[in-house]
This record gives C-alpha cells, sequence and structure tokens, in this order.
C-alpha cells in the first residue's frame, strides 16, 4: 500500500493513466469488491471512521455530510457531484489529479454514488482545463464500455450515469449550492440554506457535492481500510494532502504528503527553499481567501485545526508565498479586485462593500491614500468579514487576507501613506 | 435585440447545433436547465452569442430572452460581443502577480496594441483577464484559445504569439 496514494499512478509516469494501465495497477478493485457486495452503510461507516475531511477548503468531515442524506425512498433522482471547479487564486492541485489519473476519480465517484444511492453524478469542471475536460469524457467512456459505469454496474442492481459539465466560468460556481444552480442552467448565484443539498439540491433532489481530492481519497479508503487511513497522517487528522507552493521558491509545485507536516517541510525540502536573493516575508497557506501567515508560523503543522489555532485556515492546502521584494499592500489590492470581481452581486454587503475596499486599496498602492483609510478597511474587514452579514461566504473569505495583511503588514500601509508612493520598484 | 417571432430556432440554428442541445436535454429534467450548455454549443460554432442567436436559443429551450440574456451576461466564458479568432485568458490572479504577471501583460498590451477587452485590428487575438488558471509553479500563465501556455517573461512572450 502506497503512503502516497492520490499520486501513487502519476508520480515517475509521463503520460496519463489510461484504463488499462489503471487496472493493471490495482484500479476499480474496490469498486469491484464493494458494489452489489457490500452494505451502502457499512462503506459510509467506513468513511466515517476514517474521518476523511473536505479537500476543497472547509474541511467539513465526509461521512457527516453524506449521513444527512435521507433514506431512498421512491424512485426520484438522487445526485453526485464532483466540485471540479478549481479556481480559488493559487490552487492546482485537481487538475493534476483529473490530467494525470481521471479514473481515480471516477471510482471514488461510483463508490461514493453507491454509498448515498445516487443514480446520476456530474463532475462540474472549470471550462479552460480543456485537457481535463478530454480526459475525463474518454475515461468516462471506457469506464462505461467496461459495465463500470450506466446501468446495473458489475450486473448488480446498481446504477450510475456520469456526465462531464463544462462551466461558462465565474469563481462564484465553487460555492456548493451557487455550483448547484449552474448545474440547473441559472446563473451562480449561492442559495439560502438550509435547506441544505443533503436534503434538497439539484433540482430539488437530495444532493453530494464534493471536491476532486475528496472523492479520490475515498477510493483508498473503501480499498486499504480507516486504520491504513488514519496512519498515514501525522497529527490529528488521517490520509495524505496535496500540497503546494507558488511564488519566488526555488521550485514551485505540488506534492502529496503526510496531512500534518510542517509547514517549514513543505517549503524548505519540497519547493527548495526561497529563490536566489529573496527572503520570505508571509504567506496564504491555502488560496486567496484564507489569513496570511508569517515566518513565525514555519513549524505549524499542515493539518485543519493547527493552522486554525495558528490564525488562518488550511484551505485548499495550496500556499502563496510573498516575498520581501514584494508589495503587501499591492498584493492584497490584487487579491480585492479579483474578490471584487467574482462577487455574484446578490446581496449589498458584498457587491458594494468589496469595489469600495477595492477601491481604498489601489488609492493606498498608488501613494494617495490618508491614515483614515487605515480605519475604513478595517471597518469593512469586521463588518462584510463576519459570517451572517453576507448571504454567503465570499466576502468573509475575501477579507481574510485583508485583515490578516492589515496585522502584519500594517507598517506598509503607513509607508505607503507617509510617503506617498509604493516603496516597491518592481524588477522588471 | 431583435424580433423573436422572427428567430425561428428552426431556421436560425443549424441542425447540428439543434442535436447537440437536445442531447443535453435529454439527461436534464426539463429544458431551461441546458441553458449554459446551449449557449456553449453555440458559441463554439459562432465564437459568439449574437442577439439572433439568444432569441432562437431561447425559443428552443422554453427560455425567455430576457433571462437567458441574464444567464449568459453571468458568465464570463460566454461572449455577448464578437471577439478575435482566438481569445487570451490572461491570468491576473495573486500567484501571478507575485511573479511580474502584470509586468508581461502590459508588454502584450503594447505588442498587440490592445487593452483588456479590446480585439487585435486583424481580429486574430481578443485579451481578457481571468481567474487563476490552476498552473501557479509555472506562473505567470496564459489560455490562447484552448492552449494553455506558461513561464512567461517579458523576453518569451513574443514566440508565444506568433
Amino acid at each position: 500500500m502506497s503512503d502516497k496514494p492520490l499520486t501513487k499512478n502519476i508520480i515517475g509516469f509521463d503520460g496519463h493513466t489510461d484504463l488499462a494501465r489503471y487496472e493493471s495497477l490495482g484500479g476499480y478493485a474496490a469498486v469491484r469488491k464493494t458494489i452489489g457486495r457490500t452494505d451502502p452503510d457499512a462503506v459510509l461507516e467506513l468513511l466515517k471512521d476514517a474521518n476523511l475531511r473536505g479537500r476543497g477548503g472547509a474541511g467539513f468531515p465526509t461521512g457527516m455530510k453524506w449521513s444527512f442524506v435521507p433514506k431512498k425512498e421512491g424512485n426520484g433522482h438522487r445526485y453526485l457531484v464532483a466540485n471540479a471547479d478549481e479556481m480559488e487564486p493559487g490552487t492546482f492541485k485537481d487538475r493534476l489529479l483529473m490530467e494525470k489519473d481521471p479514473h481515480q476519480l471516477i471510482e471514488g465517484m461510483i463508490l461514493s454514488a453507491y454509498t448515498i444511492s445516487a443514480d446520476v453524478g456530474y463532475i462540474f469542471i472549470r471550462g479552460e482545463y480543456h485537457v481535463a475536460i478530454a480526459r475525463l469524457q474518454e475515461a468516462i467512456n471506457a469506464a462505461s464500455a467496461s459495465g463500470l459505469l450506466g446501468e446495473h454496474i458489475l450486473d448488480s442492481e446498481f446504477s450510475f450515469r456520469l456526465h462531464v459539465h463544462v462551466s461558462a466560468g465565474r469563481y462564484i460556481c465553487g460555492e456548493e449550492t451557487a455550483l448547484l444552480n449552474s448545474l440547473e442552467g441559472k446563473r451562480a448565484i449561492p442559495r439560502a440554506k438550509p435547506p441544505f443539498p443533503q436534503v434538497s439540491g439539484l433540482w430539488g433532489r437530495p444532493t453530494i457535492v464534493n471536491n476532486v481530492e475528496t472523492l479520490c481519497n475515498v477510493t483508498h479508503i473503501v480499498a486499504n481500510g480507516a486504520d491504513w487511513f488514519k496512519s498515514l497522517g501525522l497529527g490529528v487528522d488521517g490520509g495524505t494532502k496535496l500540497f503546494g507552493a507558488s511564488g519566488r521558491v526555488a521550485r514551485p509545485g505540488c506534492w502529496e504528503l503526510p496531512m500534518g507536516t510542517p509547514i517549514r517541510e513543505i517549503l524548505e525540502e519540497h519547493a527548495g527553499g526561497m529563490a536566489e536573493g529573496y527572503q520570505l516575508k508571509g504567506f496564504l497557506p491555502g488560496g486567496a481567501s484564507t489569513d496570511f501567515l508569517t515566518p513565525d508560523h514555519l513549524d505549524v503543522p499542515m493539518e485543519y485545526d493547527t493552522v486554525m489555532q495558528a490564525g488562518s485556515r488550511m484551505g485548499t492546502g495550496t500556499m502563496i508565498i510573498l516575498d520581501d521584494h514584494s508589495c503587501a499592500v499591492g498584493m492584497i489590492a490584487n487579491l480585492e479586485k479579483f474578490f471584487a470581481r467574482e462577487s455574484c452581486g446578490f446581496c449589498t454587503p458584498c457587491r458594494e462593500g468589496l469595489p469600495w475596499v477595492q477601491e481604498v486599496l489601489d488609492r493606498i498602492e498608488a501613494g494617495n491614500g490618508e491614515l483614515d483609510d487605515i480605519k475604513v478597511l478595517e471597518r469593512q474587514s469586521q463588518f462584510i468579514g463576519a459570517i451572517g452579514n453576507t448571504h454567503c461566504a465570499h466576502a468573509p473569505g475575501a477579507m481574510e487576507p485583508l485583515a490578516s495583511g492589515l496585522k502584519y503588514f500594517r507598517d506598509e500601509f503607513i509607508t505607503h501613506i507617509e510617503g506617498k508612493a509604493c516603496p516597491y520598484q518592481r524588477e522588471v | 435585440m431583435s424580433n423573436i417571432a422572427t428567430d425561428n430556432p428552426t431556421n436560425f440554428l443549424t441542425e447540428q447545433e439543434i442535436a447537440e442541445i437536445e442531447s443535453e436535454i435529454s439527461h436534464l429534467p426539463n429544458r431551461p436547465s441546458a441553458a449554459i450548455d446551449a449557449l456553449k454549443i453555440v458559441q463554439s460554432y459562432r465564437g459568439w452569442i449574437s442577439d439572433g442567436s439568444l432569441n432562437a436559443i431561447a425559443e428552443l429551450i422554453d427560455m425567455s430572452a430576457g433571462e437567458l440574456d441574464g444567464v449568459a451576461t453571468f458568465y464570463n466564458l460566454i461572449y455577448r460581443q464578437p471577439v478575435g479568432e482566438k481569445v487570451i485568458l490572461y491570468c491576473d490572479s495573486v500567484s501571478c502577480w507575485l511573479m511580474d504577471g502584470d509586468v508581461v501583460c502590459e508588454k502584450i498590451k503594447q505588442k498587440l496594441n490592445i487593452d483588456y477587452g479590446e480585439t487585435t485590428a486583424d481580429n486574430k487575438y481578443t485579451l481578457l483577464p481571468v481567474t487563476c488558471l490552476g498552473d501557479c509553479d509555472h506562473a505567470p500563465a496564459m489560455m490562447v484559445g484552448d492552449e494553455l501556455h506558461h513561464d512567461l517573461t517579458i523576453d518569451n512572450i513574443e514566440e508565444h504569439l506568433s
């Protein structure tokens, strides 16, 4: 059993794994031993025991999420959706899994659908991922031709039809209820909760939405057991995680490592430390909507609770590195421009507040800020940063790098305002 | 917007377009749910969604043209204006910014003599900003048509656009 289950078919192999290679390496064994042979409730208990937590960013326990799906009654559809809308800035992990080993996701979806008695599945994938879209479709066709997808899978009573839905854009589609509206052909505006999708999701039917990496893990938990999965993690949480680093590090990349790997080990050993001539100033641990951490936090283990205790979130686990040649105010202005553009526009604090924040940041970065502007930013970060003041988590997520940036890089804001200019000369 | 009554979808859309849209509808519980798929299908043949296309699609999927326009204008990969032969989707998100992606983009704008949202005089390229392309370990990155280009610098950008 590999200690890198998610990337064992990817590491050291140049091509992408087709059905023949996937099966020769043990693929679909979990489906063959489970479908029609194991009680779905037993699979659910296994997932709960493994304590797999959602890899899309929120870290919600997957087994618990699934347990909210009501018992199957009647013949109405029940849906499983893979959230493959990877659009969190600085995140580049699901693309790797889908391009290089598409059957791993499909096997995880078959097992997950079996567990929650879903008969139809969608892979909701962003439109720019052309290679992944083609390989997933090819893999679905091959699996269907081999009786692994479609009606009466492996001659059992279980049927599961899987479709690829190619999105037409917008970051907000990654929010699971906005994603469901988009799948229904509507504007991607998040829905009010409750009701939760598990009860009333896609077209009003029970629906589970999980991140690609989460679903890929299901295959290996079913194949190798909960104890094996738990033993992979170094701390409280089990399993491995795809961690990454981008920015001015020596070797930017994405690596499958034990959950709980210290940040220092990821940055120094795997990313090779900072690029020559650059120093670490701070970093976002898991995408644009996570709080800044600083070199003081390098010994924090990368798992959900420990990163939370350090004042941030592990998020997607792909770190964005701020170096000493780059302007913290400029970086935060870039982030808030993104969040302002990607607001769905439904609720006022987000639609109006984020452009206001962006305008103030641009003013400070251009050397036209005033000290009172910092108070405006702080007030906004508290007001639209509070869950409950906005319709969904978009604006609160947007305020995480701003509030933490004001805390850790306050001197840079003041230098911009007092010096009436950005002190950083971009190296061109 | 042109008159819906004149835009009978069977006259406006090709048989191929209608067949592909109906194929999507076949696995959906109702016709309007195919809105985004239908827009993407027609755009794949025509490059963009004209008012005529919009009205014909709306008629075909039992949706009002106004509601469909609300959907079409929400999504950044649906084009309601003509675009060039290839759309450049240039990542302006944070990892690319940290690797001087904005500096490289200025070079592209100079070379093509266009700003974001504009099309070159020879109709070859339209330049649009896009959210993180998931290629951050090779930042800065952009899509040119369906192709991903990365590790962009002001020195190598010419070869990516030739």
